[in-house]
C-alpha cells in the first residue's frame, strides 16, 4: 500500500485516536477540566482503560467467535436438504434471541451462571446469533442454482460442495453478518458492567452512580472508537474477501 | 451404450416421464427435442441421478447407474447446462480441471489437459487459464463450461440446453464446434433442445418428447421426411419444410461424380442448403465439390437439389 493511501485510509487514523485515548487519556485533562470545573479526580484512575479494553475486547470475542460458529453451523445445516425442515425454527429461535433486551438476558442469566464474565458472554452470544445465522442463510442460499447443479452433476460430494464451492462464495455475505454482529456486541459489552464484568462500560456506570459525568464521557468515547474501528477494518477485510471471490 | 428402460417420474399427480425406454449408441449424438415441459431435462438427469426414478431402469455402458455410487458415475459423465454454472472464484484452469483433481489427476497431467481443451475450443491457453469467469464473453463462457465438461474424457456427455441463452452468432459458432468435436471424439452425446433447428443440425437421431413420451424417434431426414403424427408435423413446422430437408441432406448423396465445372468448389460434407445459397450467391446452376484433401470429385447442380 502506498504511504498516501495510508495518510488517506480512515483506519489510520481512528486507529491513532483510539490508541492514543486508551494509553494517554489525562492528555484530555485541561479540556475536561474547562468543561466539569471541580470534578477531582477528572480522568477515570480505578481500571487502567487498558485493562478494560482488553477484558471487553476478550468478552466480545470469545461471544463472537462462539455466535459465528454455532451460527454458520445452523445456517449450513439448515441450507442442507436433511435440516431444511429445521429452517423456520432456527429462524424464529434467533428471531426470539434478538428481541429479548440484552439486560433482561443478563437478568435471567445471574441467577444461573452468577455475576462476571459468564452471564455477559452468554447475552453477547444469544444477541450477536441472529444477524450471523440472518445472512449465512442468505449467503448460502445466494450461491446461484446454476452453480449448484454445475457442481453436483460433476460429481462433487455433498461436502466438497460445501467447503470449495457454497462457503466461498457465501464468505463475503457471512462475513458482512459477522460484522454487524461483533460492532453490536461491542456496544452491547458495556452493559455488562452492572454486573461485574470488565468492560470500558465500566467508567460509564461508575460515574453514572457517583454522577461523575467525565468518566460517562470517556469510557463512551473509548466503546465508540473502538466499535468504528472494528467496523472499518471488518469493511476492509470484506472487501478483499469480495475481491478474491470475484 | 445408455439403455433407458421403462422409466417414470412424477411430480405429485403430474407424470414429467411417462414409461420412457430410449437407446443410445455409441458414438450418436442423439437430440431430445421438445417444447418445455415435456420431460427432456427430467429425462436427461436421471441419466447421472440428479434426479431419482421413480420406476424403470437406466444403464450407461451395461451398468445400472443406481448400482454406482452417484458420485463415481457424475465423474465419468460430462454435465454442461445453460447457465453454465462457472464457478466464479475459480480461474478458467481450475474450472476446467475440476473433475480430473476429484479424479486425483497428477498436477502435470492436469495442466496438460486443461492446454489440449483450450485450443479444442480455440481459446489461446496463455491467456485465457488465469482468467476469471466473469472477464469472459457469454460465448467464451459456455466454451470454457463444455471444455470443463470433456475434462476427465468422460465416455458420455449430456448437454442440457447449452448454448440457448447465447446469441445467434455465438451459437452458430459454438454449434459447429461442438459438431466438429463430435466427429473428432466420437463421444456419445445426449443433448437437450427445444430448438428444431439445432436439432436438425447436430443430432444423428432425435427423439422428439411429448408429455414425457418419445413420440417419434430417427435421424433429422427421416423425421422431416415422415412425421409420426400431427404432433411432430407441427412441431417441425410446415413453414420452411424444404429448405430444412436441404439443409440435413449432403451435397455427397446427390453428387454427379467424374464432372467437372468453375467456380469456388464445396465441401462434400456440406448440406444442400449451402449448395443452394452458394449458388444464388454466384448466379449459376452448377458448382464443384471437392473432398476433404481439397480434390475435386465432382458437380453439384441446382436440379440435383430437388431430385
Amino acid at each position: 500500500m502506498g504511504a498516501r493511501r495510508l495518510l488517506g485510509s480512515p483506519v489510520l487514523w481512528v486507529g491513532l485516536l483510539f490508541v492514543t485515548l486508551l494509553l494517554r487519556m489525562d492528555v484530555l485533562q485541561p479540556l475536561l477540566r474547562r468543561g466539569f470545573p471541580g470534578v477531582e479526580p477528572i480522568v477515570y484512575n480505578r481500571d487502567s482503560f487498558v485493562a478494560l479494553f482488553l477484558s471487553q475486547l476478550g468478552l466480545v470475542a470469545v461471544a463472537s467467535l462462539a455466535a459465528s460458529l454455532v451460527g454458520i453451523a445452523l445456517a449450513v445445516f439448515v441450507t442442507r436438504p436433511a435440516g431444511h425442515d429445521f429452517r423456520a425454527m432456527v429462524d424464529a429461535l434467533a428471531t426470539v434471541g434478538q428481541t429479548f433486551p440484552p439486560a433482561a438476558v443478563l437478568a435471567i442469566a445471574v441467577p444461573m451462571v452468577g455475576f462476571g464474565a459468564k452471564p455477559t458472554v452468554i447475552a453477547l452470544f444469544l444477541y450477536g446469533l441472529l444477524p450471523i445465522i440472518e445472512n449465512a442463510i442468505a449467503g448460502l442460499e445466494g450461491v446461484p442454482q446454476g452453480v449448484r447443479e454445475a457442481a453436483d452433476g460433476m460429481g462433487l460430494s455433498a461436502r466438497q460442495r460445501l467447503y470449495r464451492v457454497d462457503l466461498p462464495l457465501a464468505a463475503p455475505v457471512i462475513l458482512a453478518g459477522i460484522r454487524v454482529s461483533v460492532t453490536i456486541a461491542i456496544g452491547t459489552a458495556t452493559i455488562g458492567s452492572t454486573v461485574g464484568a470488565l468492560t470500558l462500560g465500566t467508567p460509564i456506570f461508575d460515574g453514572l452512580v457517583a454522577n461523575k459525568l467525565p468518566f460517562v464521557l470517556e469510557g463512551a468515547a473509548l466503546v465508540a472508537l473502538f466499535a468504528i474501528l472494528t467496523d472499518l477494518l471488518f469493511a476492509r477485510l470484506e472487501r478483499w474477501l469480495r475481491r478474491a471471490v470475484g | 451404450m445408455i439403455e433407458i428402460d421403462k422409466v417414470s417420474k412424477s411430480y405429485g399427480e403430474r407424470r414429467v416421464v411417462d414409461r420412457l425406454s430410449l437407446t443410445i449408441r455409441a458414438g450418436e449424438l442423439c437430440v431430445l427435442l421438445g417444447s418445455s415441459g415435456c420431460g427432456k431435462s427430467t429425462t436427461l438427469r436421471m441419466i447421472n441421478r440428479l434426479i431419482p426414478t421413480d420406476a424403470g431402469s437406466i444403464r450407461v455402458g451395461g451398468e445400472d447407474v443406481t448400482l454406482v455410487p452417484a458420485e463415481a458415475l457424475r465423474r465419468r459423465i460430462g454435465y454442461a447446462i445453460q447457465s453454465i454454472g462457472l464457478f466464479p472464484h475459480w480461474t478458467v484452469e481450475d474450472n476446467i480441471a475440476t473433475v480430473p483433481r476429484l479424479l486425483k489427476w497428477r498436477e502435470v497431467r492436469v495442466r496438460d489437459r486443461v492446454g489440449e481443451l483450450l485450443e479444442l475450443f480455440r481459446l489461446d491457453a496463455p491467456t485465457y487459464r488465469g482468467k476469471y469467469p466473469h472477464q469472459l464473453s457469454g460465448g467464451e463462457q459456455q466454451r470454457v463450461g463444455v471444455a470443463r465438461a470433456l475434462a476427465a474424457d468422460p465416455e458420455l456427455l449430456l448437454m442440457d440446453e447449452p448454448f440457448a441463452a447465447v446469441d445467434p452468432i455465438t451459437r452458430d459458432a459454438l454449434q459447429a464446434e461442438l459438431a466438429h468435436i463430435h466427429r473428432a471424439t466420437g463421444k456419445t452425446i445426449v443433448f437437450v433442445t427445444h430448438d428444431i433447428e439445432e436439432a436438425l443440425r447436430l443430432a444423428t437421431r432425435i427423439a422428439i418428447m411429448e408429455r414425457g413420451r418419445i413420440v417419434q424417434l430417427g435421424t433429422p431426414l427421416e423425421i422431416l421426411e415422415h412425421p409420426a403424427n400431427d404432433f411432430v408435423r407441427d412441431f417441425v413446422g410446415h413453414h420452411g419444410l424444404g429448405l430444412k430437408l436441404l439443409s440435413v441432406r449432403r451435397i455427397a448423396d446427390r453428387l454427379r461424380r467424374g464432372e467437372t465445372a468453375g467456380g469456388e468448389p464445396l465441401a462434400l460434407d456440406a448440406s444442400l442448403a449451402e449448395a443452394l445459397s452458394a449458388m444464388t450467391a454466384h448466379r449459376t446452376d452448377r458448382l464443384p465439390v471437392c473432398d476433404p484433401d481439397g480434390r475435386n470429385v465432382g458437380v453439384i447442380a441446382l436440379a440435383d437439389l430437388v431430385r
